[in-house]
């Protein structure tokens, strides 16, 4: 009688150890491929190599970088607190698109606006330039030519 | 009358069509102005600097890797040396012994004070570079490249010498070729 809550005690523990283990192997985080490396790393732009991104730059500072990326990821971080752990070292400058705050904003307001502006300054061009037609022969109607040549020559196109 | 009405009202009506286009030139004009303005100011910040030789250079605090904070303005009185390097850089590691060998002469007098800033790098690197080469002077990551862009450094290894006074004296773009060319830099300062 002593023997079976023993035995089932001991058939539960080593359960509990094997669904444990089972959990613990499930929680452990992917490693991350070169992929998912890439995905951060295309949206960020390291200052030694300007106007290369991440991702496709060659140089050891570079990989670096990308190295620190496949860490991050396989501790767990985010896209965005990867994202953010650059800009708290680097600056902003390492974004591929920057942050929508303080000047920054004039990089997405001024270039729409330039181009609202220009498509109503070419409105208004096309819309001059239809004017001059109408004018010369309302021009002939309301004052005749002071030359007399040009006058009898309006006068015979008229006819015609 | 009515013909009258109708020129009575005729009039105000052209003097607001006249108006709009005005005040809507007015506009186009101020905002162009204002962006102008803006530019100007982001162009008159980006060529600021570099230090100059001769020039007194603005204060900046450099966060240690060990957690400590040395600001530029604590260290007046001394001669400083301040090294850009980075762990990537190959040609920082030909001066990086040269340098700890000339901070280890310097260090017991007191009067000179070495900084390294970790230019563009990992943590991870950095330390194992400073641990390779044994460095024990002062060291620290450029925190959003803030000291680097007030010096506009060109790239790395780049060593400043400033004196006494805050007054930068002497540049060094490219490695130290022995400890006794980096002696060569300071000692007329401890002289003054």
């Amino acid at each position: 009688m002593r023997l079976l809550p023993a035995g089932i005690l001991l058939v539960l523990l080593l359960a509990s150890l094997l669904v444990g283990s089972a959990l613990a192997q499930g929680e452990t985080p992917r490693l991350p491929t070169d992929d998912d490396v890439n995905a951060v790393a295309k949206q960020l732009y390291c200052p030694v190599c300007e106007n290369i991104p991440l991702d496709v730059c060659g140089t050891q500072a570079c990989a670096q970088w990308r190295d620190l990326i496949r860490e991050k990821l396989s501790q767990g971080w985010t896209e965005a607190q990867i994202k953010q752990y650059f800009v708290d070292q680097y600056g902003d400058r390492v974004l591929a698109t920057p942050p929508a705050e303080g000047l920054n904003w004039l990089v997405y307001i001024v270039p729409p606006v330039a181009i609202l502006a220009g498509a109503y300054l070419l409105y208004r061009a096309f819309k001059i330039w239809r004017q001059p037609e109408k004018s010369p022969v309302g021009a002939a109607e309301a004052a005749p030519p002071a030359d007399e040549y040009i006058r009898r020559l309006e006068e015979e196109l008229t006819k015609r | 009358m009515d013909v009258a009405e109708s020129t009575e009202n005729e009039v105000p009506q052209v003097a607001l069509e006249r108006s709009r286009p005005r005040w809507g030139r007015i506009l186009v004009w101020v905002a162009l102005l204002g962006l102008l303005t803006l530019l100007a100011l982001g162009l008159r910040r980006t060529q600021q600097g570099p230090v100059t030789i001769g020039s007194k250079v603005p204060d900046f605090s450099l966060t240690t890797f060990d957690g400590g904070l040395i600001h530029l303005s604590d260290l007046e009185g001394k001669v400083v040396v301040l090294n850009f390097w980075a762990s990537w850089c190959k040609p920082c590691e030909q001066e990086a012994a040269d340098l700890e060998e000339a901070w280890r002469f310097y260090q017991p007098g007191g009067e000179v004070v070495f900084l390294g800033v970790d230019y563009v790098d990992t943590e991870p690197n950095a330390l194992a570079y400073l641990e390779k080469f044994d460095i024990t002077y002062p060291n620290g990551p450029d925190l959003r490249t803030r000291i680097s862009q007030a010096f506009r450094i060109s790239g790395v290894p780049e060593t400043y010498i400033i004196d006494r006074t805050g007054v930068l004296r002497s540049v060094k773009i490219s490695p130290f070729l022995s400890v006794a060319e980096i002696k060569a830099a300071i000692e007329p300062l401890l002289a003054e």
